[in-house]
Order: C-alpha cells, then sequence, then structure tokens
C-alpha cells in the first residue's frame, strides 16, 4: 500500500513539474520578448490581452493549427524521432531538480552527475533533425551544433569539480545544505564565469548562437522543421536554459536558502534566482554581437580550457593546505 | 490512509520506492506527452502537401544537390578530443565527491594524471588540431 502511494505521489509531483515547466517556458518567451523589446526601445507584443499578456496561448494555439510539413527527401522516421529526442532529456532532468527543502520530484546520490549526462543526450536529437532533413542548412547547422555542446560540455563538466571538492557530494540537495554559510561563487569565481559561458553556449544562447543563426544558416538545424515539432525545439531550448540556471543556482549561489536576515520561503528564494538567471541570459541576448565560430572554438579551448585545469589545481592545493 | 499521510509523503524522501523509480516514470510521462502533443497536432492540423513546400528550404531556388555531402574532417577532430577529455572529466568526479578522504595522496596522484593529459593536449594543439579558421 505504502508503495502505490508512494509511486502515486510522485507521479502527481512528476504531472506538476512537467506542466508548470511548460507553463513557465511559454511564459520565458514572452518575457523574452518584452525584455528585448524594451531594450531596443519597442513595445513588444501589446495586442493579444492586457499588455500581450495572453500572447502565449495564442503562439500555442498557432503552432498546433499549423501545417507540419514534412520534406520530401527527409527520413521520415528519425525527422519525426528528433523533437521527441531533444524535448524528453530536457523535462527528465528536472526529476533530480531541488526547487525547495522539501520539494522536488526525487532525489539520489549521484544527481548531478545524472543532471550533466542526461541533459548532453539533447545532442543526438539535434544531429539526428540536421541530418534527417536533407537541407545543407540543417546539416551545417546541425554539426555546428554538436561541435559546439561537445566542446563546452567539456569546460561544463570541468567547471562544476571546484565546487564538487567543496562540497563532497554529488547529491544537489546536500551541495545546496553545503552552502548554509558561504555562496561557492565567492570560494568559486572562475569555476563560475567558466560554468556560465558554458551554460550559455550548451543552450545556444547568445552571445554563442551560432547554430541558428537566423542570418547565415536560416535557424540551423530546425530549418526544415514548422508547427508542433518546432514548437518542441523551442521548448526544449528553453527548459534546457531553466535547467542549466538551476544546476548554477544549486553549484554557486546557495540554491534554495538564502540569507538567514531576510525570512522568505525556499522556493520564494530560488524563483528569484532563477528569475534573475533568466534576465541574465535575456540581457546578453539583447546586448552582445553573435560570436564567430573560429573565435568561440578558441576562447573554449586555448582560453577555457587551460583556465578550468589551473582552477581545479587551485581548488585542491588550497583546500589540503587550509581545509 | 487519511489526508495528512498523503500530504506528508509529498513532501519527505521516497522510504519504499527505489528513487530511481520516479525517473523512470518522468521518462514514460514526458515521452506520453510528447507523443499525445504530436498526435493531437496531427487530428487538427491542415495538411495540403505540396511539391514546392515540401522540397528541402534553399533560399528559394530549387535543391541542387543531396544535402548530405561531406564536411570538414575538423568534426571527427574535435570529436576525438571530446571523447578523450570527457573521461577525464568522469575520472575527476568520483576523484572530487572523496577529495577529503584521499588527502595528499589522491592530489598528487590527480594532478600526475591531469598532467599526463596535458601532454596531449598541447601537442594537440601544436598539431594544429585547435584551429578552426
Amino acid at each position: 500500500m505504502d508503495m502505490a502511494l508512494e509511486v502515486a505521489v510522485a507521479a502527481i509531483k512528476i504531472f506538476i513539474v512537467v506542466n508548470v515547466v511548460q507553463l513557465v517556458v511559454a511564459y520565458m518567451i514572452y518575457v523574452e520578448r518584452k525584455v528585448i523589446a524594451h531594450a531596443q526601445l519597442r513595445l513588444g507584443p501589446m495586442r493579444v490581452g492586457w499588455h500581450g499578456l495572453l500572447q502565449p496561448i495564442a503562439d500555442g494555439l498557432k503552432l498546433f493549427l499549423k501545417e507540419d510539413i514534412v520534406p520530401d527527401k527527409a527520413d521520415r522516421i528519425v525527422f519525426v524521432l528528433a523533437p521527441v529526442m531533444v524535448l524528453v532529456p530536457a523535462l527528465v532532468v528536472y526529476a533530480v531538480l531541488p526547487f525547495s527543502a522539501t520539494f522536488y520530484i526525487t532525489q539520489i546520490n549521484i544527481g548531478l552527475f545524472f543532471v550533466l549526462a542526461i541533459s548532453s543526450l539533447g545532442v543526438f536529437g539535434v544531429v539526428m533533425a540536421g541530418w534527417a532533413s536533407n537541407s545543407k542548412y540543417s546539416l551545417l547547422g546541425a554539426l555546428r551544433s554538436a561541435a559546439q555542446m561537445l566542446s563546452y560540455e567539456i569546460f561544463l563538466g570541468f567547471s562544476v569539480i571546484g565546487p564538487l571538492m567543496l562540497a563532497g557530494s554529488l547529491n544537489l540537495q546536500e551541495i545546496v545544505h553545503a552552502q548554509r554559510d558561504v555562496w561557492f561563487v565567492f570560494y568559486q569565481p572562475v569555476a563560475f564565469i567558466v560554468f556560465f559561458v558554458a551554460a550559455l553556449a550548451e543552450t545556444n544562447r547568445a552571445p554563442f548562437d551560432l547554430p541558428e543563426a537566423e542570418t547565415e544558416l536560416v535557424a540551423g538545424f530546425h530549418t526544415e522543421y514548422s508547427g508542433m515539432k518546432f514548437a518542441f525545439f523551442f521548448l526544449a531550448e528553453y527548459a534546457s536554459m531553466m535547467v542549466i540556471s538551476t544546476i548554477g543556482i544549486v553549484l554557486f549561489f546557495g540554491g534554495w536558502e538564502g540569507p538567514d536576515f531576510i525570512p522568505l520561503p525556499g522556493f520564494v528564494w530560488y524563483c528569484l534566482k532563477l528569475g534573475a538567471f533568466m534576465f541574465v541570459f535575456i540581457w546578453l541576448r539583447a546586448t552582445l554581437p553573435r560570436y564567430r565560430y573560429d573565435q568561440l572554438m578558441r576562447v573554449g579551448w586555448k582560453f577555457m580550457f587551460p583556465l578550468v585545469m589551473l582552477n581545479i589545481f587551485l581548488t585542491g592545493f588550497l583546500k589540503y593546505l587550509f581545509l | 490512509m487519511d489526508a495528512m499521510e498523503v500530504v506528508g509523503a509529498f513532501f519527505r524522501d521516497y522510504e519504499v520506492i527505489n528513487p530511481y523509480i520516479p525517473i523512470f516514470l518522468i521518462t514514460l510521462m514526458a515521452a506520453a506527452l510528447a507523443a499525445s502533443i504530436l498526435i493531437f497536432a496531427l487530428i487538427i492540423r491542415p495538411n495540403n502537401p505540396d511539391p514546392e513546400k515540401n522540397s528541402p528550404y534553399e533560399c528559394g531556388m530549387p535543391p541542387l544537390m543531396e544535402a548530405h555531402e561531406r564536411f570538414s574532417i575538423r568534426f571527427y577532430l574535435l570529436g576525438i578530443l571530446f571523447l578523450l577529455f570527457d573521461v577525464e572529466a568522469l575520472f575527476l568526479f568520483p576523484w572530487a565527491v572523496r577529495y577529503d578522504a584521499l588527502g595528499l595522496f589522491g592530489f598528487i596522484e590527480m594532478m600526475l594524471f591531469i598532467a599526463i593529459l596535458l601532454v596531449g593536449y598541447f601537442y594537440a594543439w601544436r598539431k594544429g588540431a585547435l584551429e578552426w579558421a
């Protein structure tokens, strides 16, 4: 009986989280359009609802009703599977994220490792999409995207080693508890910078949005996609932005825990920090121009890689001396 | 079973089931969600195929060749580099988690390991594997 109860509770939690994630993603696209519009002294969406607040619903409806074109030359099965292959890992990762002290779907002792492993599965979907479309833009975009995601995944993996050494656990909840006194961003500023840049590149966000480069690759790997399949790529991109922000919050900014002198519930702290992270993501897109591909690779392999190695060495050395 | 018990189960760790079972559940539910959205869209959307519409996008021109052509060798090279350094990261994870227990021995041991890999890294750099111009 207890077993049935716990499975039911897990299913309810998953249902809540998956649906809330979709709703938040829809509204994040709205917020992004609004913020960028105001950064450019425009108004952004204004027509649907008060200040365009119902715009995400109208957009969703439009995508549902849109004709879904599968190119004649495309590999039909892979073409349909690719967006699913991108979306499912992006949602599965939410299973281990801690949203507050008591609310999470599940906690496992390899939490962080699980997040990195599953979220990197998305690159398969991207390559599948680019290959199956049988369009030159898609193939080039997918290759670029795969190369970029693979490269920066390495730096992402290395940058979390520093905080891990301080926390001594891969369980995300325990990493949060380890920062009760001092956030790890103060101990690990270099790791945080590398992590943040790698996070931008991993999620294909500006200034590293080369795979989607509208002006040269016509949206890259999802050039041939339309309707709901296109929406899946969008959903997955924003869902993984939220995942990577949550990981950044957990590793460097104390997760759902806030300073003691401001008594707010853990979940509110989490939402505030997530909002701040998302705002920075959007802000960077409004401010920075796109990188060139060789610059992107050079920054990654020739600057960030030695930097993050040095960080691991220094963390180990100083921790051995002082802690 | 009263309501308090259910609410209690909502805000604590699972005591009976394996913590990996919810992960299995969310995989199923996410896949089911994706499938149901696609099927629902399939039912309500219009479908007017047209040879022009279904041709691959090539800025309005008729597509010239198959898109599956040769591409730069650098992508393969990058794949090899990724394999090498991601396996290195894999070894670093358990080391970082158990860092305190391993002490000085673990620190020197891992620095030797990283140093050996750095030799490979600088070799790749010298050979131009990291150039993308």
